[in-house]
């Protein structure tokens, strides 16, 4: 097991080091540059300034040159510092990282709390009426566009209800309140934009938990329990569910990336003050130092999100361990 | 046939046939601007089936272009991610050894990616147009499906009329892409329509953030942008598009899902 997970975590370097790679070349071979972005084709400033400021952040070295220096100091967790407002980039991401997890981690709770009791009861009672429905609100939950069925969202319960808030996470007043309102503001906050990530990820662990009751429910084993007069409700639970929701952990891997690809267009919309905006800011504003600090640290979250589901996997399920 | 694929399959024709004939379906010209305060932002109407926008364009006119715009960079992503990831997984798998590790790396790179990030950047960086949007998008998709054709791969390069090939001396790429390639399209087939319901997606949230297609040309995402900022007085121009990505996704992944369960037994028994 040990040497399992040390084998899992060397893995993660590689992988830091391929993304960040791609994400350093698709960015400074495109066109468009901070520089021009910056001053454009402003008269007022010199070339001795432009040049000037393309050597503040190696942007007159070859790319392979610059990829090597951005790389070394990444080791050191140096990302260097903004182009904007010349903030150190980990700064800027540290203080806007605890909003993103903790929107994605209520919203994972959520999604597995509502998910999976969804798909055991199909799987249990299929084709009935529950079942049928159910699979319906799913797809169209799936199918519905992230950003929209936040508008609509924002529309009725912000605009017409005036139910919760449709922006930010913590606004000016909170500085008044004591620390139970505190946290019941922000959890007043947190309400549009968890509903929108867990419409949007009910569709994929529902079908995945039904699919795999379904599939557990043909075993021999539970056919044994049945024969020999289990009640229904213990062969459900005891037998069916335990070996069923194993695979289900591999799925929290495999939901976490989507999660994050989702923050950056739903914390755009809710004005959230999450890393997903700072991103979405920083590539606005050809910032290069941040996007690069924004890719990779999402990047470090997926590998330790399906790290951590790997784990979970063979911790559970033994045969994973000694097969590898 | 099943009543899933049938519902999505008639959507999809349905679909297709608007962008075919846009110019006849559409009542009013999709560029035409009426900029009389009585012109815009009028509700539906008979006149104006989903009424119109803020330059006082007819919105159904505008969608049913729009349409165009969605399917095309639906098929034509997708068709370039089948093409990378039937390529990849092929050769990986009938090869194995170090091409399989290489390209085996290389899709757990694209699987870790923050893929949305990425479309982003170079797309921002590049320069939003259909073009880029579709190419963007067919390059970071493919790993999924050329895992699944590996899979695939593996299992079929083992059988019988495989070596029967190659002892009659059939050369390496004719084998994988005449020979293997044939028996293992059908999870590829539903990987590639549930895919084209996700680039449908990805595409109506990038013209979301002003990255997709660029106004006037229009499309469902950029109709949705415009509207968003008077959505507490002309609901219609954020609910339609909205209804019409999310019907077109619909209908792509009730296909997928329904070839899904026809081709996994397990799943369709009880039927």
């Amino acid at each position: 097991m040990k040497n399992y997970i040390i084998k899992r975590l060397l893995f993660i370097i590689p992988m830091l080091v391929g993304i960040s790679c791609i994400l350093f070349v698709v960015m400074h071979l495109a066109p468009g540059d901070p520089t021009s972005m910056r001053y454009g084709l402003n008269p007022e400033v010199s070339e001795s300034a432009r040049a000037n400021f393309n050597r503040m952040y190696d942007l007159d070295k070859p790319i392979p040159v610059q990829y090597w220096r951005w790389i070394k100091r990444f080791f050191t967790m140096d990302f260097g510092k903004s182009m904007i407002d010349d903030r150190p980039v980990i700064e800027k991401i540290m203080t806007r990282l605890p909003a993103t997890i903790l929107l994605q981690a209520v919203s994972l709770l959520v999604v597995f709390c509502i998910a999976i009791p969804i798909g055991v009861i199909s799987a249990v009672k299929r084709n009935s009426l529950f079942d049928r429905v159910m699979t319906i609100v799913v797809f169209i939950g799936y199918a519905a566009p992230a950003f929209w069925l936040a508008l609509v969202l924002i529309f009725l319960f912000g605009f017409k209800m005036q139910l919760f808030p449709v922006s930010g996470m913590t606004p000016w007043y909170t500085a008044y309140l004591d620390e139970g309102a505190k946290i019941k503001d922000l959890l007043w906050h947190l309400v549009l934009p968890v509903t929108v990530t867990a419409i949007g990820s009910l569709a994929s662990l529902s079908r995945y938990s039904r699919s795999s009751m379904i599939e557990v429910m043909g075993e021999n084993y539970v056919l044994t329990a049945r024969a020999k007069g289990l009640p229904e409700k213990r062969v459900i639970l005891n037998h069916v569910l335990r070996n069923a929701l194993l695979p289900i952990v591999t799925v929290l891997g495999l939901t976490l990336p989507v999660l994050i690809s989702g923050s950056f267009i739903l914390e755009t919309i809710f004005a959230w003050p999450g890393m997903g905006r700072l991103g979405y800011e920083a590539i606005m504003n050809y910032d290069y130092p941040v996007v690069m600090g924004v890719g990779v640290i999402a990047t470090v979250l997926t590998l330790l999100g399906i790290f951590l589901s790997d784990i979970t996997y063979a911790l559970v399920d033994p045969r994973i361990r000694f097969n590898k | 046939m099943n009543r899933r694929i049938t519902f999505g399959i008639t959507i999809i024709i349905i679909l297709a046939l608007v962008a075919i004939f846009a110019s006849f379906v559409a009542t009013h010209d999709p560029l035409e601007l009426d900029l009389s305060l009585e012109g815009r932002l009028q509700g539906p109407s008979p006149e104006h089936f989903f009424g119109t926008d803020n330059l006082g364009r007819d919105v159904f006119s505008r969608m049913v272009y729009g349409t165009r715009i969605s399917l095309s960079v639906g098929f034509i992503a997708v068709f370039i991610s089948m093409v990378i990831g039937l390529f990849l997984g092929g050769v990986s798998g009938y090869f194995g050894g170090w091409v399989d590790s290489l390209i085996m790396r290389i899709v757990e790179v694209m699987y870790c990616f923050p893929t949305f990030f990425l479309i982003m950047m170079v797309i921002t960086f590049l320069g939003a147009n259909i073009v880029n949007v579709m190419v963007v998008i067919g390059l970071t998709s493919w790993a999924g499906l050329c895992r699944l054709v590996r899979a695939e791969f593996l299992t079929l390069r083992e059988r019988d009329f495989v070596h029967s090939a190659k002892v009659q001396g059939v050369s390496d790429m004719r084998i994988i892409f005449r020979h293997i390639l044939p028996n293992a399209m059908a999870p590829v087939y539903v990987s590639a329509t549930l895919s084209v319901g996700g680039a449908i997606l990805v595409e109506s949230a990038l013209s979301f953030l002003g990255l997709g297609v660029q106004v006037p040309t229009p499309s469902w995402g950029n109709i949705l942008t415009a509207g968003k900022n008077y959505i507490d007085y002309a609901w219609w121009l954020t609910f339609f598009p909205g209804v019409a990505i999310l019907i077109t996704v619909l209908s792509f992944n009730l296909i997928g899902e329904g070839l899904r369960e026809k081709l996994d037994p397990k799943l369709s028994e009880s039927r």
